[in-house]
């Protein structure tokens, strides 16, 4: 099979989708975070340690929702721990984020190893996945129905999550609230704004966003929980946070430019070419996207220097 | 006013509002009981519009979503009510400054505040914004509302206000009805010496002009000229005294002859060379020495020891070491010597300078500065801040060096210090420098305070004086 017809194909596009789905989930986590102000960089970590819990977690009480929502939880917890550390003990916001990085990765194995004896992967653990779901009518289209139907609930969510999110910023008193205090903490301090409290409730929506990305990975892409398996999509839904300018619409756009390389990646690994080398491409589409981002912020920046 | 507004506690004293006393322990509070604050630096989003930032924690209607439309209607009511100039759809960064200030004004507005606080609302202002800020504040003084303008110009205070409350260095000098004083009156309260301190100093030996400034300008980022086609002279082992209200160019000059700033005209020759277009590196090889009016900003890095701050501006001196690298002994002995010579009070000079107390830190910039025996020296409030103590040794410093022929520069809004140390002055007021004074001891706190506050204006010939135009007869310092 030669690539065009490879990437022309209906199931490389449904492996678009796919792929998008873990990177819009941590471009929406990155988001919500950079319009408060900050950065979270254990976005990462925080998908793969829900990853696990999900698998876990479905396992010990035969339900699949309900270990997605304890593996929610945690993320919930994480983000927390991070951001009462950063914002009450003042503590480095980006070494706390490196350092949960760190830890969460030899943590999930370590756990992973306790638990089921194996440092690799978590097949010995009777874990569930989350349902598919085939919409009606659109799946009897040709082509469109294969790409857009059938995939795993959690990508359908991630959709609605982006246009949430999109409603959260910019149609509510809340997001409004949380876009001053990104923008100008003093300033809405000075309207009675308790800036720490929208902070820290921020990151904690980011870890809603960063676990059920996780939970995707290892709950509906594939059905098991495997050492490194976020393998950088944390880090890659952040890029397309910045390169979507933080703004949900934008973030899925730029997801969608990375989820394709994935996909690109994915698919070449298959033909002749060396994959380590097929391997490299999301991430240095990343850092083409990322200059690029860069490049026109300058831009607008000078454009507004040169305003009188 | 940061008393007034929560953002500071005070130590003692009542704040008696609206008939009872109030405890005013943040700004929250404040805004709570009525009282709006505009600080010369704005508060505001600059990617959000006009309309969010005014209702941004009071949004209009209930509900968890916000009401753009409603939200607009609300702000431009309220801005048409009164005359202000603003569009609510507009972002805070594409308008202009006096409409941000209007913001902020709508801002307190909306919350209902009956007390508004404008803290030198007219520094950022062009005249024409001046005059059309006035008119909406009488408006508002008709509407009712309580304002507290706060300002040192007094031409501004005249225009405007009905009483005006004088203060001088933290203390209150009288309230009045703004019609009963003069002009004066008020620049006699507000410029004085609460007790003079003499400081005795040999006569001046002068030497030859070291510093030339020509129609030096600068304007600042909101197109505001803030100097004036300032010229003078400066002439070696002669200290010139630059006094002046806080914000009249004085530091404009200083960085822009410490090469922190450039001018947008003019020129100045320092030692010869043209002075604009030398790094600060060259000018300091030069012989010029500068003591930054922030000394936390620009004079040390806190977190660095004394002794590394003492060779920040010397690490190519070839006797502090080898080819590459520093010697640490030689280090050492420069540092004790200095310390010693200054009597930094320090348990060693390894110390990070931010464990030192502020009269400390200037002790260590001030040495520093003049460890290089500068041919020119330009201090900006060298002592301003600092105890007593450290302020005399520094006054010493000034002095020796002036002995020792250096010209100095001396910017300070401390009027004995300006008054006693200088051997000639000049005063500057709005960028401009309204008089020269050659002989200090004849010059009265009344006629300087004429002078400062811009009531007075010397000629274009008796500035003269201050430089030599070619033509000779010049005498200057």
């Amino acid at each position: 099979m030669d690539i065009a017809s490879l990437i022309f194909s209906p199931t490389f596009l449904a492996t678009i989708i796919r792929m998008t789905t873990p990177l819009l989930y941590a471009s929406l986590a990155g988001i919500v975070v950079a319009q408060v102000g900050m950065m979270n960089l254990a976005i990462e970590s925080t998908m793969l340690t829900a990853a696990l819990m999900g698998v876990l977690f479905s396992a010990w009480t035969h339900s699949a929702w309900l270990g997605l929502l304890i593996a929610v939880a945690i993320g919930v917890l994480m983000s927390f721990v991070i951001a009462y550390a950063a914002l009450v003990l003042k503590a480095d916001m980006f070494m706390n984020g490196v350092a949960f990085n760190l830890m969460m990765a030899g943590g999930t194995t370590f756990i992973l190893y306790v638990v089921t004896g194996s440092k690799g992967m978590s097949s010995g653990v009777m874990s569930l996945t989350l349902p598919t779901v085939d919409i009606p009518l659109l799946r009897d289209i040709p082509v469109l129905g294969e790409v857009l139907s059938g995939h795993n609930v959690l990508t359908y969510i991630a959709v609605l999550m982006a246009v949430l999110m999109h409603v959260f910023l910019f149609k509510t008193k809340l997001g409004l609230r949380l876009r001053m205090v990104g923008q100008n903490d003093s300033a809405a301090e000075s309207v009675g704004i308790n800036s720490v409290r929208i902070k820290i409730l921020a990151m904690c929506i980011a870890g809603v966003m960063a676990a059920l990305g996780g939970c995707f990975m290892s709950m509906g892409y594939v059905s098991w929980f495997q050492t490194n398996m976020t393998a950088g999509r944390g880090f890659i839904g952040m890029a397309s946070a910045a390169l979507g300018g933080n703004h949900p619409l934008g973030g899925a756009l730029a997801s969608l430019l990375f989820g394709t390389a994935d996909a690109v990646a994915n698919t070449a690994s298959t033909l002749n070419i060396p994959s380590e080398l097929v391997r490299m491409l999301p991430y240095l589409v990343t850092m083409i996207g990322l200059v690029a981002a860069a490049k026109s912020a300058g831009k607008m920046k000078r454009k507004k220097v040169d305003k009188p | 006013m940061k008393v007034l507004f929560g953002n500071e506690r005070p130590d003692r004293g009542t704040i008696v509002y609206d008939g009872q006393p109030r405890q005013i322990d943040s700004p929250q509070k404040a805004v709570s009981l009525g009282i709006g604050m505009v600080y010369q630096h704005f508060n505001l989003a600059e990617e959000l519009s006009v309309a969010e930032n005014i209702v941004v924690g009071m949004e209009p209607n209930s509900g968890i979503f916000f009401d753009k439309r409603g939200a607009a209607e609300v702000v431009d009511r309220l801005a048409e009510k009164y005359g202000f100039n603003v569009k609510a759809e507009e972002l805070i960064r594409n308008i202009s400054v006096s409409q941000k200030q209007k913001v902020e004004i709508l801002k307190s507005l909306y919350r209902n505040s009956h007390l508004i606080i404008l803290d030198e609302p007219t520094a950022v202002l062009t005249p024409q914004e001046t005059q059309e800020l006035f008119k909406q504040l009488l408006l508002l003084k008709e509407g009712g509302y309580t304002i507290i303008f706060i300002s040192h110009k007094i031409d501004e205070v005249q225009a405007i206000c009905d009483r005006l409350t004088i203060m001088r260095a933290g203390r209150v000098m009288g309230t009045y009805e703004v019609k009963e004083l003069t002009a004066r009156d008020i620049s006699r309260l507000m410029v004085g010496r609460d007790a003079v301190q003499t400081i005795e100093k040999p006569p001046m030996e002068e030497g030859g002009t070291v510093l030339k400034i020509r129609g030096l300008s600068c304007v600042d980022r909101h197109g505001i000229t803030v100097l004036d086609h300032v010229s003078l002279d400066l002439h070696a082992g002669c200290i010139l005294g630059v006094a002046g209200v806080e914000g009249s160019g004085q530091k404009e000059l200083a960085e822009i002859l410490g090469g922190l700033q450039q001018p947008s005209e003019g020129t100045f020759e320092l030692l010869g060379r043209p002075g604009n277009e030398l790094s600060i590196r060259e000018r300091r090889d030069l012989g010029m020495s500068y003591i930054h009016e922030d000394r936390m900003t620009y004079g040390v890095a806190r977190e660095e020891s004394i002794t590394e701050n003492y060779i920040s501006t010397r690490c190519d001196d070839p006797d502090l070491g080898g080819r590459f690298l520093l010697s640490g002994k030689k280090e050492a002995q420069l540092a004790s010597q200095l310390t010693e010579r200054f009597s930094v009070h320090c348990k060693s000079p390894s110390v990070p300078v931010k464990m030192l107390s502020g009269g400390n830190i200037q002790k260590v910039v001030v040495v520093r500065e003049m460890s290089t025996n500068p041919k020119v020296l330009i201090a900006s409030q060298p002592t301003r801040g600092i105890d007593v103590g450290a302020a005399e040794t520094i006054h010493k410093a000034l002095l020796a060096a002036r002995q020792g022929g250096c010209a100095i520069l001396l910017v300070s809004s401390d009027l004995n210090e300006v008054l006693e140390l200088s051997d000639r002055l000049i005063v500057m007021h709005g960028g401009r420098i309204t008089g020269f004074f050659p002989d200090v001891k004849k010059l009265t706190e009344e006629e300087l305070g004429l002078y400062m506050l811009g009531l007075a204006q010397q000629s274009e010939k008796e500035l003269t004086g201050l430089y030599d135009d070619g033509k000779g007869g010049a005498c200057t310092c």
